[in-house]
């Protein structure tokens, strides 16, 4: 454990120490600044055609609060698929580069504390950008209600399929000793698991089926809901897992192959 | 301390180094020499556990290698060919980190640190950023990292490569006096470091072991003297003395053996070839001879490719 926490610290440390992190962060809250705003001004145009019909047609309940945030996070989960492959791109590759692998791997640590170490790592800045998605988010709290169930379904969401992004962006960094490559081929793995829900619409029932189970933004929807299902939960757990071990088998590769 | 046995690492197109046997002695410096492209930097991460072997075994301390990875590796430092740092750290925090994941006690660390920093001199520069230090500054924080930890095996790949003259004679100062409490095998191509440094030396070229002595007999190699590698499969004691007594044979010395195959490196008075004498006693006994090679001419050979100047090194500096 202690190894793993070393680990993390020096990671989180080169994070900040290099402008990546400034970059990420700042673009992202930047954007979600913009889409935060622009969402909210649909979702009031929204309200006031509402309340314009419900003049003839009687009083319709809405949620606008429940919209807005719905809206926002959805986006979010788009925004984040590009930005998650900046912060794994270098996690091994620069390792690789730099000849530091040969420290990782010749020191006491297991191959499982360092894979762990790096994705924690990466984890842990994920979390601090989830975090900053409070800052519009608390402009609801402040002037209406949200639903917090919803809220929080949506939040757990974002935080599995992040996860299971970065152990993908992991995973593509042990192939190369180029960043730019890695954050490239993480980028079009995520797309593409993004896109089987295209090649899904056109399909035949069964492969149907089966493409949209794939798609890594379909099992999004119902977490967006404010419905928490086992079976997301386990798709997105499972390709974490996946990506994890063949991480760890990409590092073990990496020895024989020198 | 460290015993290899039948090392040998294959990749898909070529053998990088192949039946490489020998041992290192507690407290001793043992000298790897050899040209570039070897496979010094192949059997050393071999032993340190970066890469598995093809075959054979390592043993540190008792300890295999590919069975007890982490035993193995508390036990040795490593300077890798290019010092593994990461040029956005700063010293401290650099040999901190390395502190922590080689293990060291939570409260042993600072003192840890401060003692491999004075033992290699930068505690002048603790305070600034890798990627800012000089070649030489670089190079040493590299050793500091491998002597953290105080490991009783010190693995030093090129410990020496890119210094400047007086910081060359510093690091062998320092090499020397870690002789004793610590058991080191360094890897070097120039010729008068490992006369200075070390006290037995291997040469290896195209992946085998072509000669184990100390300096001093190496020197008189160099000088001149017949050496004759001979396989031979029969009764090992008895194939060693008879090889002893054959006229004209100075010394034998058995490198390795495998299913009753063992091999011998000979050496003979110069100028006088004593190979049809060898095999007429082999075949003789009723032994089997499988190889016999005249290796003086190699030997020459490797030499020609090593640095034995120290002042083409400097220049190039």
């Amino acid at each position: 454990m202690r190894n793993i926490l070393a680990i993390i610290e020096r990671e989180l440390r080169a994070y900040f120490s290099s402008p990546i992190a400034y970059v990420v962060l700042t673009i992202f809250v930047f954007l979600s600044g913009l889409f935060f705003r622009t969402i909210l001004s649909q979702v009031l145009q929204m309200g006031l055609m509402a309340a314009m019909q419900a003049q003839q047609l009687g009083p319709r309940p809405m949620d606008m609060p429940g919209m807005i945030s719905r809206g926002f996070l959805s986006t979010m989960s788009v925004i984040l698929l590009f930005m998650i492959p900046m912060i794994t791109m270098g996690l091994f590759s620069e390792e690789k580069k730099r000849g530091t692998i040969e420290l990782l791997l010749t020191a006491p640590l297991t191959d499982v504390q360092v894979v762990l170490g790096k994705f924690l790592a990466a984890g842990t800045f994920f979390l601090i950008m989830l975090g900053l998605t409070w800052v519009p988010m608390s402009i609801l709290y402040l002037y209406g209600s949200p639903a917090s169930g919803p809220i929080l379904t949506a939040y757990l969401g974002l935080l599995l399929y992040g996860l299971a992004i970065i152990a993908i962006g992991l995973f593509i960094s042990t192939l190369t000793e180029n960043q730019i490559i890695a954050a490239v081929i993480s980028f079009g793995a995520i797309m593409m698991l993004w896109l089987v829900d295209v090649l899904a619409s056109n399909a035949e029932s069964g492969s149907k089926d089966v493409l949209t189970y794939l798609s890594i933004l379909s099992h999004l929807d119902d977490f967006m809901k404010g419905v928490l299902s086992t079976s997301h939960v386990i798709f997105y757990l499972s390709l974490m897992l996946v990506a994890l071990f063949m991480t760890y088998r990409s590092i073990d590769s990496l020895r024989w192959r020198g | 301390m460290i015993k290899v046995e039948n090392l040998t690492k294959r990749y898909a197109a070529k053998t990088a180094i192949e039946a490489v046997s020998f041992e290192v002695q507690k407290g001793e410096i043992l000298g790897f020499l050899g040209p570039n492209g070897a496979g010094k930097t192949t059997t050393m991460r071999i032993i340190t556990g970066f890469m598995p072997a093809s075959g054979g075994t390592v043993r540190v301390d008792g300890f295999d290698v590919f069975d007890t990875p982490l035993e193995v590796r508390r036990r040795i430092g490593y300077l890798p060919e290019s010092p593994p740092l990461y040029p956005e750290m700063n010293v401290t925090g650099y040999l901190r980190f390395v502190a922590k994941i080689k293990g060291v006690p939570k409260d042993r660390i600072d003192s840890e640190v401060k003692r491999v920093m004075d033992r290699v001199s930068i505690t002048d520069v603790k305070e600034r950023i890798i990627a800012k230090l000089s070649k030489g500054y670089k190079q040493r924080v590299g050793i500091a990292q491998a002597l953290l930890g105080d490991p009783p095996v010190l693995i030093l790949d090129e410990p020496t490569i890119g210094l400047d003259p007086k910081q060359i004679l510093e690091v062998r100062e320092l090499i020397k006096g870690l002789a004793g409490n610590h058991t080191v095998v360094l890897s070097t191509h120039i010729l008068p470091e490992v006369e200075q440094t070390c006290h037995r030396v291997i040469i290896i070229d195209r992946g085998r072991i072509v000669a184990v002595d100390t300096p001093q007999n190496l020197r008189f190699q160099l000088q001149g003297a017949e050496r004759i590698f001979v396989e031979v499969a029969g009764p090992a004691g008895e194939v060693l003395a008879k090889l002893r007594a054959t006229p004209g044979v100075i010394n034998v010395r058995e490198l390795n053996a495998q299913n009753g195959q063992h091999r011998f490196q000979i050496e003979g008075q110069l100028h006088k070839d004593i190979r049809s004498d060898l095999a007429r006693v082999v075949v003789q006994s009723g032994w089997g001879l499988l190889e016999l090679q005249s290796a003086s001419m190699s030997l020459e050979d490797i030499f020609l490719k090593l640095t034995t100047a120290e002042e083409v090194e400097k220049s190039s500096n």
